[in-house]
């Protein structure tokens, strides 16, 4: 299969990723979304470096997959900080930065 | 499809893969299809353990993929961390707050699922067109640079071009694994309480004894039967909160089990004064 084809299903991936962003409520599945951009995004990254004939997409998509799990450690501490203190997961409960 | 992977792998994965091109081309598609179906089932579905299911499935056609692109390294990368340690994490936080917490239906800006669909399926006819129009080549053909295997030239490209980045990503990580520690510390504001203070409250709360335990009494012992007390009520505080909404949501009746449990009892003791007037008739003569 081409480069191509696999670059348009990261396309496909990644929309449905930011439109789940948008129509979740719960922190958690939105950043599930998240998790999805980010994977759609390597999906491209590793076609792009087969188009290419070099390692370098691959390398990027490797840093991508640190930073998710970085990101992904710090987030949920963070929606677990914002639980506890507001008994609700959902986006809309947490509407002041303190309290 | 563990076959493809370990066809992909047999090459050491060096630039494009040696896969059969029609063989690619079908396990693409199958890959695609489940892909898109299970990351639209994700954005759909209700239940949030159900969404990092189906993130799951995936995450794992994503590694596929990676396997016949020649990255091999990154495939195995993408299930040992993504689908094994970041999404277990994803799990052990959804059942520590967020299994009873649904995703509510109300909108609360008015019409903005409509509008968020119509941006998504904006923003994909725009990237579509815009990658269309950048003309795809095929492949190129390996480079020397790869030709000592995937693993051989990530190794080096790591450790000589991006040495830099990578030393900077375990600081980060090391920052981000502190900044868990800090976050999901919780200072304790209140003292903690003796074994006096608590049996003083147990003896001042009424109820000396532990929660009955489901199903004590009943017919089951499921965990979602509520335990029946020796006048023949039942009572809610033996069954999980979240059994509750569980079955309130699958549209079950939480008591319902319980009036087919009496409903049964009361036949089988019928049944049972109708068996001994038989076999007392049957002595009789």
């Amino acid at each position: 299969m081409s480069p191509a084809a696999y670059v348009f299903l990261a396309v496909i991936l990644f929309v449905i990723g930011a439109i789940g962003v948008l129509i979740r409520r719960n922190a958690i599945l939105i950043f599930m979304s998240v998790e999805l951009m980010l994977n759609a995004c390597n999906l491209a990254f590793v076609s792009f470096a087969r188009l290419h004939g070099n390692l370098d997409g691959q390398v990027v998509a490797f840093f991508v997959m640190v930073v998710a799990a970085a990101e992904v450690v710090v987030g949920l501490a963070i929606l677990m900080a914002i639980y506890r203190a507001r008994r609700s997961a959902s986006v809309d409960d947490a509407n002041l930065l303190k309290y | 499809m563990t076959s493809v992977f370990l066809h992909a792998l047999a090459n050491g994965g060096a630039g494009g893969t040696n896969l059969d091109p029609l063989y690619g081309k079908v396990m693409f598609w199958i890959l695609a299809v489940l892909a898109v179906s299970a990351a639209l089932a994700m954005i759909l579905v209700r239940q949030a353990v159900h969404c990092a299911l189906m993130l799951a499935v995936v995450m794992l056609s994503l590694a596929v993929m990676y396997a016949m692109e020649g990255a091999p390294f990154l495939a195995f990368v993408q299930v040992i961390v993504y689908t094994g340690a970041v999404l277990m994490l994803f799990l052990f936080v959804v059942m520590l707050i967020g299994v009873t917490s649904m995703d509510s239906l109300t909108e609360t800006i008015s019409g903005q699922r409509l509008w968020a669909g119509l941006a998504g399926v904006g923003f994909a006819v725009l990237l579509v067109v815009g990658i269309g129009h950048a003309a795809i080549g095929t492949a190129a053909p390996v480079t020397s640079a790869q030709n000592t295997g995937n693993l051989t030239g990530l190794a080096k490209l790591i450790f000589t071009t991006y040495v830099y980045p990578f030393e900077i990503t375990s600081a980060l990580l090391i920052t981000a694994a502190l900044g868990a520690m800090v976050l999901a510390h919780r200072e304790r504001t209140s003292p903690k309480p003796t074994q006096r203070d608590i049996a003083r409250r147990k003896i001042e709360s009424g109820q000396v004894a532990p929660e009955p335990p489901p199903g004590v009494y009943a017919l089951h012992n499921a965990v979602d039967m509520p335990a029946m007390l020796p006048d023949g009520s039942t009572t809610d505080r033996s069954v999980s909160a979240a059994v509750v909404q569980r079955d309130v949501q699958l549209g079950r009746d939480p008591q319902g089990r319980i009036t087919a449990d009496l409903a049964a009892e009361a036949r089988i003791e019928s049944e049972r004064q109708i068996e001994a007037g038989a076999a007392g008739k049957g002595e009789a003569p």
